[in-house]
């Protein structure tokens, strides 16, 4: 579904990726953790388009496409979905309205007819009903006066509104409590399925606990320099992020 | 020579059509020499260079033109039954207009009204003094006490310019009684292709619990040059709420001042400008809390893309009386490109010291971050922006009482900001 052969990119003179490699199959769970700076939210941005990245070298190809010469909503159409560390609020936008419109725009793109407000009605109360979430709440404007639980629960929200086949989750997991932990991991868990893949971008395992990862790999200096399985992920946990900088050093 | 004020043969030729009488006009005009036109270093007018604008595109030594205009259904406002009143180049035209006479007392102003010129201040500013020495046409309203007045009243500025360029002064005075009601458009147009220029000074007087609802559309395509001077004077626990849209014009310039004379006032100004091209929207407006207890709040909020320029002006004072007052001013701005400017001032004096007061203002560019949430969505760019800047622009279009403006105001705000949502 997803392959990234020698990706580098830059933001402005700081070169962050520095020929990274990734596969990843429909069905699979991939998890990037990473120390802080290792480039993983880089890795989401320029995954979802973010201009502010500039690649410098390498390729990503996406169900057979040049993901990279995509416009974001390009590659929303096409099924790719990040979930944002950090949710934008929009005053005066509420998420309901604007949920409408993306679902549509999407539709449209990929050739379908608009839903009706019915449809699209019961279409949301079903996946509100996924992460547990209030209607006053997608009533209101957009993550405005939201809570860290309830930015990251409308995420999912609309993660699972839109159903993309490439989801990339970036630090999910960070200023939740367990509580949302568990809603917003048991949200991801109904939403996958063997057509659909998710890259979990996290720095700590806990999030690994409750959405099980396929694969784990070890981002640093802006390169996977470590792949494995759930237990890579158990291991990091107990010993940290040090000996795999050890380990790079070496080699 | 001074550049604080102009002595310019535009003020010369301007002089020269005003016929020397006594009374007023003769004070007024008087006035207006001694003060000139505001140039580049005035302090009212810093921004806004109404005399070179003037002088640019209008002779004022000419007569003004016949016009023959029969028909304003293009002009009206779709979907809202009014009390339609009709100037064509500044004249009243009681042929063209249509409305309720039992709810409405209207004639021709005559300059002996009650309180006439004692609102709109013709000793500090020159382009009153121009209108009080000068007007030619305009319409005295009355509302009597306890009326309620159930279509709005709808002033129709048509400026016909066919012929070649328009000028106009015109004067309003309205009274509203005791415990009345009454909503005021007023809406701006232009049939022709050559400058329009219109200086309109209304003066209104609302008694004690009575209610006036003002609206300004300025959205006219044509080369539209305009000072308004709007002064309502308030006594006990009337409520005012005034809605200035600009849209369009070359040089918009509305001096919007409420004088709160009286206990338990209610206040609420609300603007919008969204602005593109080379129009020029200067927003100059005063809150006078002169009794206690009384509220007033103001949000003036500007989009403005091309070479267009924005300014806005907010004057509130409280007086030593007007103990207990609550004054919120707040004027916030988006510019879209590298060439549009908004120039912003809040100026609040205070002498009363039990008040609650506050004011802000933010100029900054559109969210960037905002847009991408929205394009990973799904959405265009286009509407992305649209959905930002509609949402924006809302918050002031949501103050609008009356459903059918409100209905008539988002329509054109969203074909303006390409809303395809």
């Amino acid at each position: 579904m997803l392959s990234i052969k020698n990706l580098h990119a830059k933001i402005e003179e700081n070169q962050i990726l520095n020929g990274l490699n990734l596969e990843v199959k429909a069905g699979e769970v991939h998890a990037i953790m990473g120390p802080n700076g290792s480039g993983k939210s880089t890795l989401a941005s320029v995954l979802a388009g973010r201009e502010e990245f500039e690649v410098t070298d390498g390729t990503v190809e996406y169900l057979g496409k040049n993901l990279l010469a995509l416009a974001p909503e390009e590659r929303a159409h096409e099924g790719v979905f990040l979930a944002f560390q950090y949710p934008v609020e929009i005053p005066g936008v509420s998420t309901i309205n604007f949920m409408k419109t993306a679902v549509n725009q999407v539709r449209e793109a990929r050739g379908q007819q608009p839903l009706d407000a019915v449809s699209f009605l019961s279409l949301m109360k079903e996946k509100m009903k996924l992460v547990e979430i209030d209607q006053s709440l997608l009533n209101r404007s957009l993550n405005e006066g939201f809570s860290g639980g309830e930015k990251k629960r409308n995420e999912i929200f609309q993660m699972a509104m839109l159903e993309p086949k490439l989801a990339i989750l970036d630090e999910t997991d960070s200023g939740l409590d367990i509580d949302a932990l568990r809603i917003v991991a048991n949200g991801v868990n109904k939403l996958r399925n063997k057509n659909n893949a998710i890259i979990v971008v996290t720095h700590y395992q806990r999030l690994l606990e409750y959405i099980v990862p396929d694969y784990v790999h070890v981002l640093y200096k802006g390169r996977i320099v470590k792949s494995g399985t759930k237990e890579l992920a158990l291991e990091l946990e107990a010993k940290g992020y040090d000996w795999i900088k050890d380990e790079v050093a070496v080699v | 020579m001074s550049t604080l004020t102009e002595t310019t043969p535009l003020l010369a030729d301007i002089l020269a059509t005003i016929k020397p009488e006594a009374g007023i006009r003769a004070d007024a005009l008087a006035m207006l020499e001694q003060l000139g036109l505001p140039g580049n270093k005035s302090e009212e007018y810093k921004f806004t260079p109404i005399t070179r604008a003037l002088e640019k595109n209008f002779a004022f030594g000419d007569p003004s033109r016949e016009t023959n205009i029969s028909n304003i259904g293009e002009f009206l406002i779709p979907d809202l039954e009014g009390n339609i009143l009709v100037f064509i180049n500044g004249i009243f035209s009681e042929e063209l207009s249509t409305y309720n006479h039992e709810e409405l007392h209207i004639k021709p102003i005559d300059g002996k009204e009650k309180g006439f010129a004692s609102l709109a201040d013709f000793k500090s500013d020159a382009l009153v003094a121009w209108n009080t020495a000068a007007w030619t046409s305009g319409i005295s309203l009355d509302v009597s006490a306890n009326t309620e007045v159930h279509k709005p009243v709808i002033l129709h500025y048509i400026n016909d310019t066919t012929q070649g360029d328009a000028k106009s002064c015109t004067r309003n005075i309205i009274r509203l009684g005791k415990s009345s009601k009454l909503t005021v458009v007023e809406k701006q147009d232009t049939i022709g292709t050559h400058a329009g220029f219109s200086n309109v000074v209304t003066e209104g007087f609302v008694e004690a619990n009575a209610e006036l609802h003002l609206y300004s559309i300025q959205a006219d395509g044509g080369k539209r040059f305009h000072f308004g001077q709007t002064t309502i004077w308030q006594n006990r626990d009337s409520r005012v709420n005034t809605f200035t849209l600009t849209l369009d014009g070359k040089l918009i310039r509305n001096n919007l001042q409420l004088i709160l004379d009286g206990e338990g006032c209610e206040s609420h100004m609300n603007g919008l400008y969204i602005l593109q091209g080379d129009t020029l929207a200067d927003n100059h407006t005063v809150v006078d809390h002169r009794k206690p207890n009384a509220n007033s709040n103001e949000l003036y909020k500007g989009v403005i893309d091309g070479n267009a320029k924005g300014v806005f002006n907010g004057k509130i004072y409280v007086r030593p009386d007007a103990q207990k007052t609550n004054a919120f001013q707040s004027n916030r701005n988006i510019l879209l490109s590298d060439k549009a400017t908004v120039n912003t001032k809040p100026q609040l004096e205070i002498w009363a010291d039990d008040v609650k007061c506050s004011h802000g203002c933010t100029t900054g560019q559109l969210d960037e971050e905002a847009i991408f949430y929205l394009q990973t969505r799904g959405i265009s760019k286009e509407t992305a922006r649209a959905m930002v800047l509609y949402a924006f622009a809302l918050e002031v279009v949501e103050t609008i009482p009356s459903e059918n403006l409100k209905k008539y105001i988002d329509a054109m705000i969203s074909e303006r900001l390409h809303k395809s949502f």
